[in-house]
């Protein structure tokens, strides 16, 4: 690393000074979660990934002082740390919203409407791929396959789901993030800050009360083969279940009662008639 | 033709076989206490009473192969772990699933992560090993929520720790998110990432199974593979046997995606067809039918209605130039360009490329080059052959097989739909209205026409 030269100017390549260390209590406090971490491995350096996202909640970013940090610890240079922290996608070399916005751009979601998703938002908010709105809430950018194809097209907010998503839903989302209204997604638990995401995928638990059991069980497509195998059927279509992607969808009305999760399906499609999935014929879910 | 058009005459409860999704729509399907009740961890008993070395023949004799992509028989793999050699044996699990496509692995492990530790229970039984890695890829966070909970409900109820259900058998499950890299999906970049360092593929030999983690011997597994584990201990190998093929025993879960009626999983015998699968879920979406569809991902050379018939297990899909890779049936209909479809999956490898090999990291960024160039309306005739030129200096000569998967969706479209290439170049770009392949493109244009 450099010195930033000035505008301009050709950089000599004068080494930059250490990155500060950080205050003594963040400092105390962070060991005592890394010495966590670390006794986790039988090798101290498998610790990095996880100390990375340690250091990112911490700052929101993956700083010069988060991997100095990590450098310490792990009896690295921070060249090593450094090789490693910009390998990642994941971890953040600069300041950014409270909530990243991911839309999948891979082949199967953007033929399916995630490359119209992508240009609405980024119209909508009139930000570029990995930019964040002037109020600091939301980044945005287009990510890969994110292992859902079968809710396709899929938005990830700080890496939970929200599947079967349009143009329409998808900007109500962004508004209700930038409102500061709580967001429910498809699948998972009510949204958290980047920063208290990236202290799970640390390997700390979620805190929160009934973090685990949100979003019930499996998604409506999951259950797809299951039900079928199951017997399920609806009228008029015999040994068929009926289409996500018919009965009117995608709607461009939420639905009422849910003003901030209108695109958060409910625990199962059976609970919902409204639901795209359903309805399903009554009694037979359980039935076998 | 089109296949939604077509008769429902086998009837769903036949053809489908669900076994580790049998239970997914029940409330807390991924709590302990669910899984107790649907003969969890009674697998894990029987394997614990037998010698290791049993295990891991009852596991070759049932048939079971690696559900990641490559088709590995899983007991042949925890053959090849020395014993005896004082070493620590690790077991690791990929649930890094990443492949285009893909998404088995994170709807199992969010509706029914406990089959999984069962599995490892009984693979690490087998392989003499204390202590068992879940690479997780770490932008699933739910997933990752419910795979802390069930690790700790099973430390709790004594299914991992010391003296496991009573045997004297000690294990330990080590959780670890990744950071975003599909290279890691490799099992030696994999290993890399685990150790802390950049996700980068290791020359081989040696193996994993002599040096992996750590340099010790080690098994890498798909979650899968390790999650099927389980029923075949409980039921029998006899049980596992009867599904599928001689060479392709067992259930599998399919993962329907794109342009069909009902996308979503299906669990049933290896050997199933695209056209049996299409038919009892609805077909492809009405009005329109299959273009061109992918049976394992992106890196599997792409199919087209030609091969609907074509059954989907390991062989099957060998013999008709592909590979079955995750199962992961993405189905395109005639809406969607298929030269925009290659690009944006090269547009993908170029990304993913870890830099470490030249056929790989220079031979997908010229791809790319290209195919944007042929997309736009800006490329020429000769451009084509060279496509397959560089395809061919990628594939089989990069380090991984991520650049094998590079070249797949290049020689196979090439290979189907030359003339459309073709038509990009001599129509000055693209012919192909995008908002018709939409998810909601489709049915306003079917109003229209109405």
């Amino acid at each position: 690393m450099t010195n930033t030269p000035e505008q301009g100017a050709v950089g000599l390549g004068m080494p930059e000074m250490p990155a500060p260390e950080y205050p003594a209590d963040v400092r105390a406090r962070l060991e005592a979660d890394a010495a966590e971490v670390i006794g986790r491995y039988p090798d101290s350096r498998s610790a990095l990934l996880p100390l990375l996202h340690l250091v990112q909640a911490e700052e929101g970013h993956v700083t010069r002082t988060g991997m100095r940090f990590c450098a310490d610890l792990l009896g690295l240079t921070t060249a090593e740390v450094i090789a490693v922290a910009t390998f990642y996608t994941m971890y953040r070399r600069k300041p950014s919203g409270d909530y990243q916005v991911g839309v999948c751009t891979n082949t199967l979601c953007a033929v399916m409407g995630g490359d119209a998703i992508f240009e609405a938002l980024q119209q909508h908010l009139g930000i570029g791929n990995d930019e964040t709105t002037e109020d600091g809430k939301v980044t945005l950018e287009h990510i890969e396959c994110n292992a859902a194809c079968d809710f396709a097209p899929v938005v990830m907010v700080n890496w939970e789901f929200f599947d079967n998503q349009t143009p329409e839903t998808a900007k109500r989302l962004v508004d209700d993030l930038r409102a500061g209204l709580t967001v429910k997604p498809s699948r998972g638990a009510p949204l958290c800050t980047y920063r208290e995401t990236a202290r799970v995928l640390a390997g700390f638990p979620d805190p929160r009360a009934g973090a685990v059991e949100a979003g019930g069980g499996a998604g409506h497509a999951s259950l797809a083969g299951l039900r079928l195998a199951k017997g399920e059927t609806v009228p008029g279509s015999p040994g068929r279940i009926v289409s996500p992607r018919s009965s009117g969808y995608p709607s461009d009305e939420p639905p009422p009662g849910h003003p901030s999760s209108h695109d958060a399906p409910h625990a199962t499609s059976a609970s919902d008639p409204d639901h795209p999935a359903g309805p399903v014929t009554d009694g037979t879910e359980e039935g076998e | 033709m089109s296949v939604a058009t077509q008769l429902n005459e086998e009837s769903p409860e036949k053809l489908l076989s669900p076994v580790l999704s049998a239970f997914w729509d029940e409330p807390d399907s991924w709590t302990l206490e669910t899984y107790l009740r649907h003969d969890g961890y009674q697998g894990m008993r029987k394997a614990l009473e037998m010698p290791p070395d049993d295990v891991i023949a009852y596991v070759k004799d049932s048939g079971l192969r690696g559900r990641g992509g490559a088709g590995f028989p899983t007991g042949m793999k925890w053959q090849f772990i020395p014993q005896g050699d004082g070493k620590p044996h690790y077991l690791v699990v990929n649930a890094d699933e990443s492949e285009p496509g893909t998404c088995k692995d994170i709807p199992l492990l969010f509706a029914n992560p406990h089959s999984l530790i069962e599995g490892m229970v009984i693979a690490c039984h087998a392989i003499r090993s204390h202590h068992a890695f879940i690479y997780l890829r770490g932008e699933v966070v739910p997933v990752l929520r419910r795979l802390h909970h069930a690790v700790a409900e099973a430390y709790r109820a004594g299914y991992l720790g010391k003296d496991i259900a009573g045997s004297g058998f000690d294990l330990d499950i080590t959780v670890h998110a990744g950071a975003g890299a599909y290279i890691c999906g490799e099992e030696t970049a994999l290993l890399d990432s685990l150790e802390g360092r950049r996700g980068q593929p290791r020359l081989r030999p040696p193996f994993p199974a002599v040096a992996g983690l750590y340099a010790c011997p080690t098994v890498v597994n798909n979650v899968e593979s390790i999650a099927s584990v389980p029923a075949i201990l409980n039921r029998g190998k006899e049980w596992f046997r009867s599904m599928g093929s001689d060479k392709s025993p067992g259930f599998t879960l399919y993962s329907l995606s794109g342009h069909v009626t009902s996308p979503g999983q299906y669990e049933a015998p290896l050997g199933i067809t695209l056209r049996q699968l299409l038919d009892v879920s609805g077909g492809m979406r009405p009005g329109h039918r299959l273009k061109f569809w992918t049976p394992g991902g992106s890196s599997t050379p792409m199919f087209t209605d030609e091969h609907l018939d074509v059954p989907l297990d390991y062989e099957g899909v060998g013999a008709a130039g592909s590979m079955l890779g995750t199962k992961a049936l993405q189905c395109f209909d005639e809406t969607t360009c298929v030269v925009r479809a290659v690009t944006r999956w090269t547009e993908f490898y170029a990304h993913e490329s870890c830099g470490k090999c030249t056929p790989c990291r220079e031979g997908t960024y010229w791809l790319v080059q290209l195919l944007r160039d042929i997309e736009a309306g800006k490329g020429r005739m000769a451009d084509l052959d060279k496509l397959a030129d560089i395809a061919d200096n990628i594939n089989g000569k990069s380090f991984c097989a991520l650049g094998d998967g590079a070249a797949s969706p290049i020689f196979s479209s090439l290979k189907y739909f030359r003339d459309e290439y073709e038509e990009h170049v001599t129509g000055g770009g693209c012919p192909f209205d995008p908002a018709l392949s939409t998810a909601w493109g489709g049915a306003s244009h079917l109003e229209v026409n109405a």
